[in-house]
């Protein structure tokens, strides 16, 4: 097997933002690998940018801190300067900023979501190539190619909350079935004008899609219940 | 004590023993001197009037503006020294398009008056620089709502619901407090800024004028605009008629 542990920390992910009727929620998985290895299982990919304001990062981990650190640090000085919070418009456009100017370094795709009092729940992508993209939805990372469809076919104009939530946390474990550098927890964000909350899923509580075996707490409970085909080769 | 003669006026660096900058105060001088220069905030939006001195019949009318865009939704009305105004217009123009640049929507009107102010504040800080000879008035419309600022040569800026500078600054300044400009929309508005910048023009002491005349609110699209050339016909004509009525008393 190859198991290169010097490989840069990058974060297969599934990323998700939607808008419902009033707000945004914000979804991801949480693995973070290095290579083949899981380095970390339970990674928060959805960073507070300011009280209104979060972003899903994807891609590299290290990118994607160093620009959400930047952006963070002059939201907070235009939040400041102007004596209100920024919109969610100023943050994406920040992003874009380094985004762009760096495209040649830089290899992280990001989700912008939040809310402001003047134009209410927003969702902007910024993948790549550092362009940027109003919409009502945005998926990310290697998990999202296994989602355009479902996207395509679950997504409706003015969900509630519950219902935005439930489509989120139903997309992201699908993702995590198929896609195999995405797994772990799904964590999501929901923000409104009322605030924002924060909720998790555990890995073992989210629905089995298709063939998947169920999550088991020791390999020796598996070894004990049931009589394993022997290995062949 | 007087400063007649002590050399505290000479510098913008130097204050006076008591506690005066003498070179700011001879700036504020030539905007005194210059045209009269109001500012109106109205219900719906704002509304700028120049009464434009015209230093020579040969000139073509609509030359030598005094009111500038700097912005899609804000202007700038420059009272003093027209090259003066048109360095702090150029100034206030790419201070709102590198705001734009970073951060993605238009500046708000707050912000682009403390940039300008700071500009012109900062020329009075330096020995080799002199102040600006030109007050600004800057009326802009942003997702807050009109607003309407006004910048000194000295650097002061403040929010107004109507400002005045220039000669006729005081009479237009009482005129200001007369109307009620939280009920005005700026169609009434602009006959009000026509009425009073004729009043306030000395037909016998000054030379011949020109009103020049913007806007910036819901009526034109929260955009900054020359007021349409029959609507501005139509106050003039009903300024010009409210004089002889004053002087028929």
């Amino acid at each position: 097997m190859d198991l290169d542990l010097n490989a840069p920390h990058s974060m297969g992910t599934t990323i998700i933002g939607v808008t419902y009727d009033g707000g945004v929620v914000l979804g991801a998985d949480s693995r973070t690998s290095t290579g083949m290895y899981v380095a970390n299982r339970a990674s928060d990919k959805i960073t507070q940018l300011t009280d209104n304001v979060y972003l899903c990062r994807s891609g590299s981990a290290a990118d994607s801190q160093v620009v959400s650190d930047y952006v963070r640090h002059f939201l907070h000085q235009h939040t400041i300067q102007q004596g209100q919070p920024a919109t969610v418009k100023v943050a994406a456009n920040l992003i874009r900023l380094l985004a762009y100017g760096n495209k040649n370094m830089l290899q992280t795709g990001m989700i912008v979501g939040g809310w402001d009092k003047y134009e209410g729940g927003k969702i902007y992508g910024v993948p790549l190539g550092g362009t940027i993209v109003e919409q009502p939805f945005a998926i990310g990372g290697s998990g999202s190619s296994y989602l355009y469809g479902f996207f395509d076919q679950a997504w409706k104009d003015g969900m509630t909350k519950d219902e935005a939530e439930k489509l989120v946390v139903k997309a992201v474990s699908l993702a995590i079935a198929r896609d195999g550098a995405s797994g772990g927890v799904v964590r999501t964000v929901t923000i409104n004008s009322e605030g924002v909350t924060r909720n998790f899923y555990a890995g073992d509580t989210l629905p089995l899609w298709h063939e998947e075996l169920e999550p088991q707490n020791s390999l020796l409970d598996i070894l004990s219940s049931a009589p394993i085909e022997p290995m062949r080769t | 004590m007087s400063s007649i003669g002590t050399g505290y006026d000479l510098s913008v660096t130097t204050f006076s023993p008591d506690g005066r900058v003498f070179q700011i105060e001879y700036a504020s001088k030539a905007v005194d001197n210059s045209g009269t220069v109001i500012g109106i905030k109205c219900k719906d939006g704002i509304v700028l009037g120049v009464e434009k001195l015209v230093a020579s019949k040969m000139m073509l009318p609509g030359s030598n503006r005094r009111i500038h865009a700097v912005h899609r939704h804000s202007g700038m009305a420059v009272a003093g020294l027209a090259a003066d105004g048109r360095q702090i217009v150029a100034r206030t123009k790419a201070e709102a398009i590198n705001y734009e640049k970073t951060y993605g929507e238009a500046i708000p009107v707050k912000e682009l008056a403390e940039r300008v102010a700071s500009y012109v504040h900062l020329c009075t800080l330096y020995w080799w620089m002199r102040p600006f000879g030109c007050g600004v008035i800057l009326g802009g419309y942003d997702r807050d709502g009109p607003q309407l600022y006004m910048v000194e040569p000295s650097g002061i800026s403040h929010r107004y619901y109507g400002a005045a500078i220039g000669k006729g600054r005081q009479a237009a300044k009482t005129e200001i407090e007369k109307l009620n400009l939280s009920e005005m929309s700026c169609r009434e508005g602009i006959v009000e800024v026509a009425k009073i910048i004729y009043s306030v023009h000395d037909e016998a002491k000054d030379k011949a004028f020109e009103l020049e005349m913007s806007w910036v609110c819901d009526e034109s699209n929260r955009l900054h605009q020359k007021v349409p050339e029959e609507l501005l016909e139509q106050a003039i004509t009903m300024a010009k008629a409210a004089l002889e009525e004053m002087d028929a008393d």
